[in-house]
């Protein structure tokens, strides 16, 4: 204790601490004797109080004081760290400021390789586009792909190495499991559980790791596998042979529950080229035909030109009878329920017409039987080598994920399993139910779970370590016909991750970083100069002459079984948003709207009309639903043109660690689900009491009465388009008049303008996610979404027209037209929605006072209100805000907002014609939607310019403004959906119920 | 106090023996007297209207903490409860003017018991309804940008649009009304200077009358002056009204885009606002002791005036489903239809019909209306039937407009009702302390009819020969 304490002395004492501790820790300070002494010596009344009691004036002036003396304090310099910040006198090349760099590597999806430029800005990653050179793009992303860049930020994501919830290093982590490893014999009992691994590197290390450990055994689960196709190449032809499908070169396709433009490998490429042969501008233009038979209405069943409904027994069935028509060798079965002989004869004339023009695809979830059936008729029509080809299997190692998730629950249950090391993937809460996994996992000691989150595996395991995002790390994989990706890291790991190659290292006793193991790998594998490929390679985004080899194998005799219709049947599905559960915790996805349901947040029990009628049910009504011994309850919803005698169960909802978005949030539907079916098994349904409140955007009209004299939706036949090739009905059903008061408006540099091409949306959702990324769209939340106040520029209605058990699906993409004649413009009183002189309805977010009066003359409802501050604004902003685009306002609460064709890129773009002296070229704008577009239905350019594609494109018949008769002129127009059915067909098949 | 209450009715627009002094004594001692001998029924009132005043602050704050999202508006429905109440109040903020105004033109004596109360309802509903559309705005801090005002950024309001108008509409309204409204309290003021009791009042009702002489000139100064008001807000009734009904007629929803709306909305407003003046004549006049004032007569003049009007607003319905009907447009076949069968809301159509349709059919009785009672409670059905009115309007057109896929429901919340009560708090505390503080009738015109009818006799006479002349009971 100090006697004499000065001024001096105490100033340093105050100098320690800053200005904010200071006036938390005066009391503190003057507790100690030393500053009473002072006080009293040099301030003797004001000390006498600090002793006694409080009083009011007393309390008054010491905080005078203490204001003073924080001002004091302030005169110190602070204590700040001594680092040094060096500007970009020299700056990195290519970097200029404002400007984003786009990078190319890959999304990975159910293990495949997707190729993206990924859009940096300043270092940070915000928009994935489509690699126009990848093979398995082709330019066009995935609604998951948009959205995956929001779980790069999400702040829910794992940060810290863990053992039983205590926090530990990344080196405890590793110094463990290498002696634990090292202290197996031959590595006996060590087991490795993976996801779909396609990554040659990754695929080395494992084969490193088990050269090094002969005794240890590495498993793979994914839900999405394609366990069935594995299976059903083994079938057809005794060895692993993977399928890639050519759609560009097919005129007759049959789909057997195949959602092949949506999910699956290869979906983006299906997608694109499926449109190519289905475009139609001219009545001249040729069209493939899709015969589609499915379960549930799915995206690529809505643009089918025969649509049949079928049980999931019944596609089996109808699988035998085509093949057998095609003079395959399979058992006789009944045709099912819906079918009738008529449309069979049809088909297989149509089939039997386009040797080798024509295709038949099976469904990632179907039997393997319906994919040796598809591969023997595909043999049978002669498409082998034209629109199917076969190559070598992508896959590191093809399996039965499901037997191989089996063997290592027997393993951990029998004990025999000292150390589990699991990269990504979350089995406890994905594998099926009777596995048991959970259960299992708890009798190994040591179980390592490296994943993105802190899930129901991650919390279960003894040690979790957080793994970097797709962006965040080098690796490399593989797309469906096996060109490989080296993908590149956007930015270093935001929340201190690991990639899978570290810890395999780790395992190999190694401790190269991700960078290291990436490039050893290919080094050894490029002839020349090593440096040259790696630049190229990783520029191009696809590694040269990758694509796997072709095989042309022989088909081998099967055999197979039909299986028996039961009275209800569930059918799993991994969500079409938030997958398998992976993406549970992405707001966006969970917002994003389920095709033709329109449901966000929530899974449910999916009923066709019929069955939910048998069942006395009706929408938002509960239903406990039983199968093997367990049961859930899930709300109910009635979807048009699903299977009579089905219930569609989503995957990936009743999430109990998904993070602060994803849990809590719908029913475990892998709750019924067994490894022995997968994806179909019979259910008991019981309605249960109560109701459940489900939020979706749209409510649902069909399209006929009020629906159909609107001629919102227009549709026809190629055959009625070729009958009146210069203005077709359907397009136009109602005669148009020019009437104007004013003369136009001229507009005299650009016009912009966009056509949407209905024939070949098929309502997958990637707009909407590409636009939600793109233009900083906030999301609101379930409670928000019911009362009808989600914010998507550009949302997908969708249209029901026909048999309520069968109808006609309909999408049309749905953002501000960009009328010339807005009726939102006159409306607003302080002139926040504006017409600039390239036509585009401009919105001024500053000047808007939020009257709302736009919305409510706008007669498409295009227009979203910030009701709430639903953007992340100032301090409360999360990390998920580094994901907003920085060319976008965020816009704040109380304005309105909509759709502006992207003007951030036509200003882009503009900026950049103008610097190099010439005007913008066409396709030089591409907006966010048509970029993602995977059909290319959405059209975009200047239509003042008579050569561009949009001007073009809006020269054809069947081109059509929607209500038209209000004269809105819109900028956006769409082109009349037409279909092409098999003329044999064309009375509509009535389907039996 | 001349008169006791339930005594003594009559249906001339003033009771027999009425002297300059009886009608002072009348309406000036409940002004003039001390804050003790306040009615208990006024303190109890106040109280009340107080506390829902209350509400409606915090109601405010809540709103503009939080943002617009407390209220159940949505998309198709961005106008909901806010409007509808914004458009009741503005119609109920009718009749005053038009009963000061026009009917002094048309020099109808019978008005003069009422006007002054009735102004003073039009100046506070006019406020109630004025608060509306700035609160409703998403950013109502900056609602003077509908305001023409120069500012370095050069921008100025967009003129096209219905809602500036009616910002001009509603400030020269608010404006006139409150002009027209102090004039004519300039010689009761004098008179209240003249009685006051206490030194608060001889200052506050000295500084009111502005040195009112009671002289001829003054007299034909003032009354040069009331008259040239009137004229400059007979336009005003008939202005404010149809500007508001633009703010739907220039929209294109099927619903709001009619021609019809501005005369429709015009007769809408002055059926409310007699309704409105009905509701608080009533009990005033009971409470007050100022039968002998507000006569029958008063009471079924209104009621007339109701009847009327609301037969027009009856045309109104009807021409409506029919022009939707005879479009042959899709879109206007369709709203009519759903308005008045929809699933949803036909409910609200036919209460409405009931509402402004069915329960004024008995006015057509004299004994309907002249009975206090029976139209206090038709006043009551009105005033319910024209906020339906205003419903089916906004929020049943806007949830089922052009496109299927945008189709949506609208549900209002706790918050939307307590801004709702709030307004009425607001409203009825403004309305209590008027009553307290200022004469709730114009002496000074009530003097010169009770002069008139000394000196004259009255008009109303002939009511009574005719009556005995028919044999009917005498003042019934």
């Amino acid at each position: 204790m100090n006697e004499k304490l000065s001024i001096k002395e105490i100033r340093e004492r105050l100098s320690d601490k800053t200005g904010r501790d200071y006036w938390r820790s005066l009391d503190e300070l003057a507790e100690t004797e030393a500053f009473r002494d002072f006080m009293d010596k040099e301030f003797p009344r004001q000390a006498a109080p600090l002793e006694g009691s409080w009083h009011r004036r007393d309390v008054l002036k010491l905080l005078g004081a203490s204001l003073a003396l924080a001002g004091l304090g302030a005169c110190a310099r602070p204590v700040l760290p001594h680092e040094k910040i060096v500007p970009y006198v020299q700056a990195p090349e290519e970097m200029i400021p404002g400007r984003p760099l786009f990078f190319a590597t890959a999304a990975l999806h159910g293990g495949y390789a997707e190729g993206v430029l990924a859009e940096s800005h300043q270092g940070r990653p915000t928009k994935l586009e489509g690699n126009p050179d990848h093979p398995a793009s082709l330019g066009a992303t995935h609604a998951l792909t948009q959205a995956s860049v929001l779980s790069l930020y999400d702040p829910d994501r794992s940060d810290t190495v863990l053992e039983g919830g205590q926090v530990r290093s990344w080196e405890q982590l590793t110094a463990l499991v290498s002696a634990a490893v090292e202290n197996l014999d031959q590595g006996r009992g060590l087991r490795l559980l993976t996801e779909t691994v396609t990554s040659p590197t990754l695929a080395r290390q494992i084969s490193d790791l088990l050269a090094r450990f002969p005794e240890a055994v590495w498993h793979q689960y994914d839900t999405s596998h394609g366990d069935s196709a594995v299976a059903g190449a083994r079938m057809a032809f005794g060895r692993d042979i993977a399928t890639s499908y050519h759609f560009d070169q097919a005129d007759v396709i049959l789909s057997l529950d195949a959602d092949f433009t949506y999910s699956g490998p290869g979906r983006l490429r299906h997608a694109k080229d499926f449109a190519s042969r289905r475009r139609v501008r001219t009545a001249d233009d040729g069209m493939n035909r899709l015969y589609q038979v499915e379960t549930f209405p799915t995206t690529t069943g809505s643009l089918a030109d025969h649509r049949i409904p079928l049980t999931p027994a019944g596609v089996v069935a109808l699988a035998a009878a085509v093949a057998q028509g095609l003079g395959v060798d399979a058992p006789t079965a009944a045709l099912p329920a819906g079918i009738d002989q008529v449309w069979l004869d049809a088909l297989l004339e149509d089939l039997n017409a386009h040797q080798g023009s024509s295709l038949v695809i099976a469904g990632h979830e179907q039997p393997a039987a319906v994919h040796a059936l598809a591969h023997a008729m595909n043999e049978a029509l002669g498409n082998v080598g034209r629109t199917v080809r076969y190559h070598q299997p992508v896959e590191a190692r093809p399996e039965d994920h499901g037997a191989s998730l089996r063997d290592l629950a027997q393993a951990m249950n029998d004990g025999s399993v000292e150390v589990l090391v699991t990269i990504g993937g979350n089995p406890v809460f994905t594998a099926p139910a009777d596995v048991a996994f959970g259960a299992a996992l708890d009798s190994v000691s040591l179980s390592v779970h490296l994943g993105h989150y802190l899930d129901e595996t991650g919390t279960r395991s003894s040690w979790h370590a957080p793994l970097v995002h797709e962006l965040e790390a080098w690796s490399d994989a593989r797309s469906s016909d096996g060109t490989t990706t080296i993908m590149q890291p956007l930015i270093a790991p935001l929340f201190g991750g690991r990639s899978a190659h570290e810890l395999l290292a780790v395992l190999l006793g190694d401790d190269a970083s991700g960078y290291d193991i990436v490039r050893s790998y290919w080094r050894g594998r490029v002839e020349g100069d090593f440096d040259d490929f790696w630049r190229r390679t990783v520029y191009r985004g696809t590694v040269a002459g990758s694509e796997a080899a072709g095989e042309e194998p022989s088909l081998q005799p099967f055999a197979i079984d039909i299986p028996e219709e039961t009275d209800l049947q569930a059918v799993f599905r991994l969500d079409p948003s938030i997958g398998d559960g992976r993406h549970a915790n992405n707001g966006w996805l969970q917002e994003l709207p389920n095709p033709f349901t329109k449901l966000t947040w929530d899974n449910v029990a999916l009923l066709s009309p019929t069955t939910a009628e048998q069942l006395g049910v009706a929408n938002e009504d509960l239903l406990t639903l039983s199968a093997g011994g367990r049961d859930v309850e899930a709300p109910v919803w009635v979807q048009p043109g699903q299977a009579v005698g089905t219930v569609v169960l989503n995957l990936g909802y009743g999430r109990t660690h998904a993070g602060r978005i994803g849990s809590g949030l719908g029913f475990d539907a892998y709750a019924l689900r067994s490894g022995g079916e997968p994806w179909s098994t019979a259910v008991a349904a019981q309605p249960a009491r109560g109701r459940f409140k489900l939020a979706d955007t749209q409510t649902h009209h069909a399209l006929d009465g009020t629906g159909e004299r609107r001629h919102i939706v227009r549709s026809g036949s190629l055959v009625a388009f070729q009958n009146e090739p210069a203005k077709p009905h359907f397009a136009h059903p109602v005669e148009e008049h020019e009437s104007n008061l004013y003369p136009d408006y001229v507009y005299e540099s650009y016009a912009w303008g966009k056509v949407i091409d209905m024939t070949v949306c098929t309502g997958c959702n990637a707009c909407v996610a590409a636009c939600q990324a793109e233009n900083n769209i906030p999301i609101v939340g379930k409670d928000q979404v019911r009362i009808g106040r989600e914010m998507h520029w550009i949302r997908v209605d969708s249209y029901y027209k026909g048999d309520i058990d069968n109808p006609e699906f309909f999408s049309m993409p749905m953002a501000c037209q960009q009328c010339e004649q807005a009726p939102c413009e006159p409306v607003c009183p302080v002139g926040a929605t504006v017409h600039d002189h390239e036509g585009l309805n401009a919105m001024v977010y500053n000047r808007c006072v939020g009257t709302r009066y736009c919305s409510n003359n706008c007669p498409y409802k295009v227009r979203r209100f910030n009701f709430l501050q639903y953007a992340e604004l100032g301090t409360n902003a999360t990390e998920l805000s580094l994901a907003n685009n920085p060319d976008v306002t965020v816009r704040s609460r109380g304005v309105m907002e909509k759709c502006t064709y992207c003007t951030q890129r036509i200003a882009q773009a503009r900026i950049t014609s103008n610097n190099e002296g010439r005007t913008i070229r066409d396709g030089e704008v591409v907006t966010a939607c048509q970029a993602a577009c995977p059909t290319d239905a959405i059209v975009f350019g200047d239509i003042n310019d008579p050569n561009s594609v949009v001007t073009q494109t809006k020269t054809s018949a069947i081109n059509y403004t929607v209500l038209d008769e209000l004269n809105t002129v819109p900028r956006t127009s769409y082109l009349a959906k037409v279909t092409n059915p098999n003329p044999r067909l064309v009375a509509p098949v009535e389907v039996d119920s | 106090m001349a008169v006791v209450s339930g005594k003594a009715e009559t249906h001339r627009v003033i009771a027999p023996g009425e002297t300059a002094g009886s009608i002072d004594d009348a309406v000036l001692n409940p002004v003039l007297a001390g804050p003790l001998r306040t009615p208990t029924w006024w303190w109890i009132g106040f109280s009340i209207a107080m506390a829902f005043l209350s509400l409606y602050l915090v109601s405010i704050v809540v709103l503009i903490s939080t943002g617009t999202g407390v209220w159940g508006n949505n998309v198709p429905v961005g106008w909901g409860m806010p409007i509808i109440n914004f458009v009741w109040w503005i119609g109920i903020g009718h009749a005053g003017t038009l009963i000061s105004a026009i009917l002094l033109l048309f020099r109808q004596p019978w008005r003069t018991s009422i006007n002054r109360f009735a102004e003073a309802m039009t100046i506070f509903a006019v406020v109630c309804a004025g608060l509306y559309p700035i609160l409703h705005l998403g950013r109502p801090w900056v609602f003077y940008w509908l305001a023409p005002y120069p500012n370095t950024m050069g921008l100025f309001p967009q003129f096209r649009s219905p809602l500036d108008w009616d910002l001009f509409a509603i400030a020269t309204y608010g404006s006139v009304s409150v002009l027209f409204w102090f004039i004519g309290l300039i010689p009761d003021m004098a008179t209240l200077r003249d009685r006051a009791r206490s030194r608060f009042q001889k200052i506050l009702y000295g500084t009111l009358c502005l040195g009112w002489n009671n002289s001829a000139r003054a007299w034909q100064r003032y009354q040069r002056a009331y008259l040239l008001l009137a004229a400059l807000s007979f336009p005003l009734v008939l202005s404010v009204h149809s500007t508001i009904a633009l703010d739907f007629a220039v929209a294109q929803v099927p619903g709001w885009n009619n021609t019809v709306y501005p005369p429709y909305f015009v007769a809408g407003a002055v059926f409310a606002g007699f309704a409105m003046v009905l509701i608080l004549a009533i009990p005033l006049r009971r409470g007050f002791g100022l039968q002998k004032l507000i006569t029958r007569r008063h009471l079924d003049n209104a009621a007339k005036l109701m009847l009327a009007t609301g037969l027009i607003v009856l045309y109104g319905y009807v021409v409506e489903a029919f022009m939707g009907w005879y479009s042959g447009v899709e879109f206007e076949t369709y709203f009519i239809f759903n308005r008045i069968f929809g699933a949803d809301h036909w409910w609200a159509f036919w209460l409405l019909i009931a509402c402004n349709g069915v329960a004024i059919q008995p006015l057509w009785f004299r004994r309907v209306r002249q009975n206090p009672l029976a139209l206090f409670v038709i006043a009551l059905i009105v005033s319910v039937g024209m906020w339906l009115e205003r419903f089916v309007i906004i929020v049943v057109s806007l949830t089922k407009d052009f496109l299927l896929s945008s189709w949506d429901d609208y549900v209002s919340t706790v918050w939307d009702w307590s801004l709702y009560l709030g307004s009425l708090g607001l409203f009825f505390v403004l309305f209590f302390l008027f009553i307290r503080l200022l004469p709730a009738i114009a002496t000074s015109e009530m003097k010169e009819l009770a002069h008139h009818d000394t000196l004259h006799g009255s008009d109303d006479d002939f009511e009574e020969i005719r009556q005995r002349y028919h044999g009917e009971e005498v003042g019934s």
